[in-house]
């Protein structure tokens, strides 16, 4: 396991960075017993709100919390004011890599990026091939997750680019820290974050088809028993839309109505939390019940607009994240500001080779996967576990990619035994639209058990309020 | 607004009323087991008490016998009762979430507090050291729903579908708890001696109304409206055709109109028509002649018509 992590807080033993130095001066005053308190009454908080998650492969309706932790991650403002502008270079490009390969593909044809994983890649929609969407924008919502390792510097391990979640937990946590702790904001210059429901909702009113002035934005859910149907509602509710299901809606006349207590309405933009797989049934899997019949034609006829757009899935795959580099310097003419962590695609033999000799040292992924499935961490990994995924990488290589094990950063959480040093993650939202918007920050997933890198919530990660401040 | 979003919150407002009414009928039940009646009497009460909603088969099949405990088991907690209060309050709170945007926040907070709070006490068998306290803690969280829904709410069609399943649900259930004296008696008594003679125990019959009476908290305001000794007439007059207490028959199928009005569509005229209908007869009607044709006959086809605008209701706004 490797321990020089960066600690967000402490440079060294009892040398506090400074821009934890208020923190830690106020936590020092905190006692313990009401340090206590205040997380019990967190805790009564969130369930009371309801601010539940549900878990795949448990009995329906079994609802858990995300354990929240109130020890803030805190940013400084000229270290977030860099990230930001990495993001927005990034996001940048993978809306333009998307327009170009379901239109010209001129990347591939330059051969900045090899033919097979783009065409070939099960997230390639090629019925969105040769269709124009609002302002050419793909991914209309990004959830890029971000890690600290061990030098200090930040690396992007992945863009969400699907139907990317989290960002309720964002909102409420701060909610939360300014109800348990209104104090350390006083002595804090903390950026708001809490305008991000209007910057979405004016985001997605910016790509609403042509010629719609007023449009009726909705937000599509799977429904209630989805893992993030908090989010959904939390969302639409902030936003004033309607939550809408699939059974909901309904297409006629080549638009795509909701059925209201007055007869049918029209919806002009469509916030979807639902795959691609399930949106339209004619097209896509056509067992789906969460979907639309006839959607996609009347998407591909310009009548709706849905966000994010269909085959973006295409541009976050873990097979397309090694070019993502390449993909800024080819439309946009700039080096990358943020570092993407080095890959070894096994699907070239060299780099299996490095990768089948130093497994005991990476961690590998499957290149479909999401969420934390389906990968191995070298070091953590059993002799039995390495030997499978051995197997795996030879039959398969395609499948796969291999990254060397980071020292992610830790900050110090509250565990059983008291603070103690976790690892952490940071995932920022970037709205692109007419413009690029973001708040400040993003969500701060933390693992919670001791040298644990698994942030994810279906795994036992829980969150943390993230502070941009200074 | 969207048509599932109402059903829900129909639903939603049905359920926490249902419980209520349930809350209340079991609270009676135990005041009245209290007195000296002889067993078979204090059987006749319970099982009335399953008769009025329906639910003596179902009991019956998982009980070889019925004791008042068991009855209150089966309507509180019994989670294969779908019309039990835990089954009522966790169908309030799961449809209060399949739409929690469209409530506010402490309309939301309300209902899912309600479900943590109930699986608490059960848990804590606050119902077996203190039904009376139990009940009455059912019928806060419903006073506290109803109360945060009118005080925080928009004034808009979300509110009206609320309050338009409260009150057809209400309707329902006043009529249900007054008709509960013909449940649990031989059919021979006949509706009208039921109401116009007394039995061989005239001040068990006090009793009895005076806590049909108490159930839906009319107790005092008979005195106050009646300045006079509580007869069945009176009852049956005050619960059916009084428009100013509030859980009556008229006051709720009036508010049930007023809401249907507000949110009127292309088809529920029809809907609309009958609901008024109802609420003619019910404003104009007399307490003689409703117990010339028979109070139990005439409760009998008033569930049937509430049954039916609630049929209407849902074609007509909530799944087309």
């Amino acid at each position: 396991m490797p321990n020089a992590s960066f600690n967000e807080m402490y440079a060294a033993e009892g040398h506090v960075r400074a821009h934890y130095r208020e923190f830690d001066s106020w936590l020092s005053r905190q006692s313990d017993d009401l340090m206590r308190l205040k997380r019990a009454e967190a805790d009564l908080v969130f369930r009371r709100v309801g601010i539940t998650f549900a878990v795949y492969g448990e009995s329906a309706g079994t609802e858990r919390l995300i354990p929240f932790d109130v020890v803030p991650r805190i940013i400084p403002a000229p270290e977030w004011r860099q990230l930001e502008a990495g993001l927005r270079q990034r996001v940048k490009a993978l809306n333009l890599f998307l327009r170009d390969v379901y239109h010209e593909g001129e990347i591939v044809r330059a051969g900045r990026i090899p033919a097979e994983p783009v065409f070939g890649n099960s997230q390639y929609r090629p019925q969105m091939k040769g269709v124009d969407v609002p302002g050419h924008i793909y991914a209309h919502i990004a959830g890029v997750d971000i890690v600290r390792a061990d030098g200090g510097g930040y690396y992007v391990l992945e863009d969400n680019l699907r139907v990317p979640s989290g960002v309720s937990y964002m909102l409420e946590n701060r909610r939360m820290m300014m109800r348990l702790f209104p104090d350390l904001f006083a002595c804090n210059r903390v950026a708001p974050v809490e305008h991000y429901p209007d910057l979405l909702l004016e985001n997605l009113r910016s790509v609403a088809p042509v010629g719609v002035d007023d449009p009726t934005v909705v937000l599509l859910t799977p429904g209630m028993y989805n893992s993030a149907y908090f989010e959904h509602a939390f969302l639409a509710q902030q936003m004033g839309i309607e939550l809408v299901e699939g059974k909901d809606l309904f297409v006629q006349d080549a638009g795509v109505y909701m059925r209201t207590t007055r007869g049918p309405m029209r919806v002009d933009v469509i916030y979807r939390r639902i795959d691609d797989d399930f949106l339209d049934p004619k097209v896509f899997r056509s067992d789906s019940a969460l979907g639309v019949t006839g959607l996609l034609d009347v998407y591909r006829a310009g009548r709706v607009t849905l966000a994010n757009a269909i085959g973006t899935g295409v541009a976050d795959d873990k097979s397309i994240y090694p070019y993502v580099p390449d993909m800024i310097e080819f439309y946009l003419g700039e080096k990358p500001l943020l570092a993407n962590v080095p890959t070894y695609k096994c699907r070239n033999r060299d780099e299996l080779g490095y990768t089948l000799e130093n497994l005991a040292q990476l961690v590998v992924k499957e290149v479909h996967n999401a969420g934390g499935y389906g990968m191995l961490i070298g070091p953590c990994a059993t002799r039995a576990e390495l030997d499978d995924f051995r197997g795996r990488l030879k039959s398969n290589p395609d499948n796969y990619i291999a990254q060397p094990t980071l020292a992610l950063s830790t900050c110090p959480t509250y565990v059983e035994s008291g603070l103690a040093p976790r690892h952490i993650d940071l995932r920022p939202f970037v709205l692109s639209g007419q413009d690029i918007s973001m708040v400040p920050g993003g969500l701060t997933r933390v693992a919670l058990r001791e040298g644990s890198l698994v942030v994810n919530s279906s795994q036992g990660g829980g969150t943390k309020d993230t502070w941009v401040a200074g | 607004m969207l048509s599932r979003t109402a059903d829900h919150l129909f639903w939603m407002a049905r359920y926490v009323e249902r419980a209520e009414n349930t809350a209340r009928m079991l609270d009676v039940n135990v005041t009245t087991s209290l007195l000296p009646i002889s067993g078979e009497a204090s059987e006749r009460g319970w099982r009335a008490m399953l008769g009025i909603s329906e639910l003596e088969p179902s009991f019956d099949a998982r009980h070889a016998a019925l004791t008042g405990r068991d009855v209150i088991d089966f309507m509180v907690r019994d989670p294969d009762n779908r019309s039990s209060i835990y089954c009522c309050l966790q169908a309030a709170r799961e449809n209060a979430r399949a739409v929690r945007g469209a409530l506010t926040t402490e309309a939301w907070e309300t209902h899912n507090d309600t479900w943590l709070q109930l699986q608490q006490h059960l848990k804590g068998q606050l119902l077996e050291r203190d039904p009376h306290e139990f009940f009455e803690w059912v019928k806060f969280r419903s006073h506290l729903s109803r109360g945060v829904t009118i005080g925080t709410m928009l004034r808009d069609e979300a509110l009206c579908f609320i309050r338009l399943g409260t009150f057809l649900e209400r309707a329902d259930n006043t009529a249900r708890i007054l008709d509960v004296k013909f449940h649990g008696v031989a059919p021979t008594n006949g509706a009208r001696r039921a109401v116009r003679e007394t039995t061989e125990e005239p001040y068990l019959d006090f009793y009895y109304w005076a806590a049909v009476l108490r159930s839906v908290s009319a107790f005092e305001i008979y005195r106050k409206v009646y300045r006079d000794v509580v007869t069945p007439a009176r009852v049956a007059e005050l619960l059916v055709l009084r428009g100013d207490l509030p859980r009556s028959m008229l006051a709720s199928i009036t508010e049930v109109c007023t809401n249907l009005e507000q949110v009127r569509n292309q088809q529920s005229d029809e809907t609309l028509r009958r609901a008024g209908l109802l609420c003619a007869e019910l404003q104009y009607g007399r307490i003689d002649d409703i117990l010339d044709t028979g109070l139990h006959v005439f409760l009998t086809s008033f569930l049937l018509r509430v049954n039916d605008l609630g049929r209407r209701i849902s074609q007509d706004f909530l799944v087309p």
